[in-house]
């Protein structure tokens, strides 16, 4: 074959292999790492998936937050003023994390005793500073992000 | 008075800026030599003025102007000097001026030390950089004014600095960051001002690889410093969170990698031409993007300072004219510089092609999945957050499908090699890297992990590889000490890069495969036990600091064996570690500081969530992290090989002489 032919045949072997794993690699990971924010309106509404990793978020509600005095089991409610949904985690919790702010968990959807809904969180985000509200809070709480801030 | 004069001098450095971006230009067209000649004094011009605003703001800002409107948002009267200082960065509107400084700081050095091109070269690359000056300038004045004051309300006193940014890393991490975001622009003023003048050679090459080197080994030196900074700082032991803002410095990074190594291929047998001009409009085209997203707020980020519709659009706008323009250009003029060398398929250039496929497939996945929430947003298809499984799960079989190449990389050779040489070459080396795979993750002491074994494969496969190179450099007569003095600097320089990724990989794998984690319930007096260490927990304490008031958690280590009589016989402990817990005065926020004690293979790590219960007990979480330190360390000896590159003598001795042979092939390494 004439050299420059094979060079470029070299070129586009390379170029589709590594595509092709990339690609491939790429439906792979999407298939179950991606995951969708749901206001707390929605999963009260029972519009939100069980037992799938999903996000939830808003204004954790002042005085819901309930600490087991043995372990690290904490519990609260979010609200988008709409509808509250409980949320229980176990872990440390982030240094912003506070009633009357904004947060997003994620985490799995079960079926609550009484017939709600609650998220077991395995990871709890508050927003970053004073001035910073997570952009899903801000719109699932009526697309006014000041009004969010000091409701 | 000195903001006044400060914002005075920025619009001064935006008018000159605006003539450098024009008069050289114009110049290079109708041959006029002293319009050429402008763009030197010029760009010295605007780095001089940028100087004097900055020092204006940060005037404002050490002596507590709080009539300035980001000095009240972002500074507060008891901050000490040096976070004042850094805070000028902390905030949006800083940090932009802080971005065209250092742009115009690349365009100084360019000035200065590219006395040996061609007038109409130097002049085409300053105008180019003055055109993105001009760009960012206008961004600076018209939307973000850092100089804007708050009169007659002026605040009695700041609101503070964000505390997650009162740490000396911080201060060094932005300057360094943008060092090589800005930097990259070198490398694109070269490629635009290439395809303007049509002449793409292997002189080409030469001139913009210095550069491209420095900028990216800044770029490693700043990913790094951030790394390292939300591993102490965020308090829960994460070295790299996939966070889209880190992707947005990362994706230059990827792209400036990939850079880097076709450059080698331009400049030594002057291959890939077009597809390394390509390539430096991409790196900096990915640095802007980064810009976008971090400084329009579209993304959740630890980094969005401010969400402003009209911020975003700007850049949005920039975007589009400097991506669409290069690109444009890049479709017009790239046909008449086609490469007609050839190579066979066996041999280094297609090694180096494999490594930029790689890279340049790596870098897109990443944009994939930064921007996909983004765009399922836009289609209305609801909020999705792709988080770091996707990263890992896509981004790490690429990297490691990478590295069978990247031994054979140095010992392979330019334009024809066989097959049977390197399988001649390799078997040895094979043998052993087997060999120490099987072994030393047992030797450590630690349980058979196939990962790590296969990560220690692929380190060490790269190490020798390049040992087996330097042994075959060796002739008859010549000493090892010889030998080794005999090798240039860009040499060391790949050397030092290589076995810093080796590290990044062993220490990556290592750090994920064999850490222990684990979040508890302590209350003073009690000690648990993690991976061979006894973590005994002392007391709290309540510590005031100079802007803060602080619970202090002590902790002895001991190792686990000794533990039960140590607090009797008062064993000398491992380490004593001090976490806090701060909140501070201004804003009120909190903020932990973890405790690490650091050794060369592992570090032990604990941090304070908050109280539990009414015994005094405290939510801990306790880190054992074997070789995290080594991620670290191997991202600066990248950098530091990087600017070992730059070092090299014949970018000073052949830049007098214009050396234009394509295919000039020198006896040193890539």
């Amino acid at each position: 074959m004439h050299p420059v032919r094979r060079q470029r045949l070299g070129v586009v072997v390379s170029i589709v292999v590594f595509s092709t794993i990339a690609v491939g690699l790429v439906a792979y990971a999407l298939r179950g790492n991606i995951n969708l924010f749901y206001p707390p309106a929605e999963v009260a509404a029972g519009k939100a998936p069980v037992d799938t990793q999903i996000r939830v978020g808003g204004m954790v509600v002042e005085g819901s937050v309930d600490r087991s005095d043995d372990s690290l089991e904490v519990s609260f409610l979010v609200t988008d003023f709409t509808a509250n949904v409980g949320i229980v985690y176990d872990g440390i919790l982030p240094d912003l994390f506070a009633e009357g702010e904004g947060v997003v968990a994620s985490g799995q959807l079960s079926r609550s005793a009484g017939g709600g809904y609650v998220l077991m969180a395995s990871e709890i985000l508050a927003k970053h500073d004073e001035n910073y509200m997570p952009p899903e809070v801000a719109e699932a709480l009526n697309k006014d992000p000041t009004a969010a801030l000091n409701p | 008075m000195t903001a006044e004069l400060g914002h005075f001098a920025l619009i001064i450095a935006l008018v000159l800026a605006g003539l450098l971006s024009v008069v050289p230009l114009w110049g290079s067209w109708s041959r006029h030599m002293a319009a050429m000649r402008l763009a030197p004094s010029l760009a010295f011009g605007v780095t001089l003025f940028l100087s004097i605003s900055f020092a204006c703001l940060a005037h404002a800002f050490l002596t507590d102007d709080f009539s300035v409107k980001v000095v009240a948002s972002n500074s507060n009267s008891l901050l000490p000097a040096m976070y004042k200082f850094s805070a000028l960065w902390g905030n949006h509107e800083g940090s932009l001026l802080l971005w065209v400084l250092i742009l115009s700081f690349w365009m100084s050095a360019v000035a200065l030390f590219s006395s040996g091109l061609p007038t109409p070269v130097l002049a085409r690359v300053l105008a180019i950089m003055g055109a993105v000056a001009v760009g960012f300038l206008s961004f600076s004045l018209f939307t973000s004014n850092p100089f804007e004051r708050l009169l007659p309300a002026t605040p009695a006193d700041g609101q503070d600095l964000n505390p997650l940014l009162q740490d000396p890393g911080l201060i060094i991490h932005p300057p360094l960051l943008y060092m090589g975001y800005v930097g990259f622009s070198v490398a694109f003023a070269f490629a635009v001002a290439a395809l303007l003048g049509g002449r793409l050679d292997a002189a080409w090459a030469r001139w913009s690889r210095p550069w491209t080197n420095a900028a990216w080994g800044f770029l490693s030196l700043g990913i790094m410093l951030g790394s390292w900074w939300a591993y102490y700082e965020l308090g829960w032991g994460g070295w790299w969170f996939w966070d889209p803002v880190e992707n947005a410095s990362f994706m230059p990074w990827l792209a400036g990698t990939a850079l880097v190594h076709s450059l080698a291929v331009t400049e030594k047998r002057g291959l890939f031409k077009s597809w390394t001009v390509l390539l430096a409009l991409a790196a900096f085209s990915l640095s802007l993007l980064g810009t976008f997203l971090v400084r329009s707020g579209v993304l959740t980020s630890v980094h969005a300072f401010a969400a402003d519709p009209e911020r975003g659009l700007f850049i949005l706008v920039f975007l589009v004219i400097v991506i669409g323009g290069s690109l444009t250009l890049y479709a017009l003029r790239v046909p008449a510089v086609k490469s007609v060398v050839s190579f066979s398929l066996v041999s280094r250039e297609t090694l180096l092609l494999v490594n930029n496929v790689v890279f340049l497939v790596a870098t897109l996945t990443v944009l994939f999945g930064t921007l996909f929430p983004l765009l399922m947003d836009a289609l209305g298809q609801g909020k999705y957050s792709v988080g770091a499984p996707y990263f890992n799960a896509v981004f790490l079989p690429l990297m490691s499908s990478l590295v069978p190449f990247m031994g054979l990389g140095p010992i392979s050779r330019w334009r024809d090699d066989s097959v049977h040489r390197w399988r001649s070459r390799v078997a040895l080396p094979a043998l052993l890297v087997v060999a120490c795979a099987l072994l030393l993750p047992w030797l450590s002491g630690q349980t058979f992990n196939l990962w790590v074994s296969l990560a220690v494969l692929c380190s060490l496969w790269v190490v020798f590889g390049m040992v087996d190179d330097l042994r075959s450099r060796k002739r008859p007569g010549v000493t090892w000490r010889l030998l080794l003095r005999r090798q240039p600097a860009s040499y060391w320089g790949m050397v030092l890069a290589h076995s810093g990724f080796a590290a990044v990989v062993i220490s990556v794998v290592a750090t994920t495969q064999y850490s222990v984690e684990r979040d508890l319930r302590m209350a003073p007096g009690m000690s648990e036990t993690l991976a061979g260490y006894e973590f005994v927990f002392d007391r709290v304490e309540r510590e005031r600091g100079p802007n803060y008031l602080a619970d202090v958690a002590y902790f002895r280590v001991f190792a686990a064996s000794e533990a039960v009589d140590s607090r009797t016989v008062d064993a000398d402990p491992i380490a004593a570690l001090k976490a806090e817990k701060r909140r501070y005065f201004a804003s009120g926020s909190l903020m932990t500081e973890a405790a690490i004690a650091a050794t060369a293979f592992r570090d032990l790590y604990v941090a304070m969530g908050e109280p539990v219960g009414d015994d005094g007990a405290w939510a801990i979480r306790l880190h054992y992290k074997p070789m995290v330190r080594w991620m670290w360390l191997g991202a600066v000896a990248m950098g530091l090989g990087a600017f070992l590159t730059v070092a090299d003598r014949r970018y000073r001795t052949v830049r007098s002489r214009q050396v234009a042979t394509a295919a000039g092939y020198h006896g040193s390494p890539a």
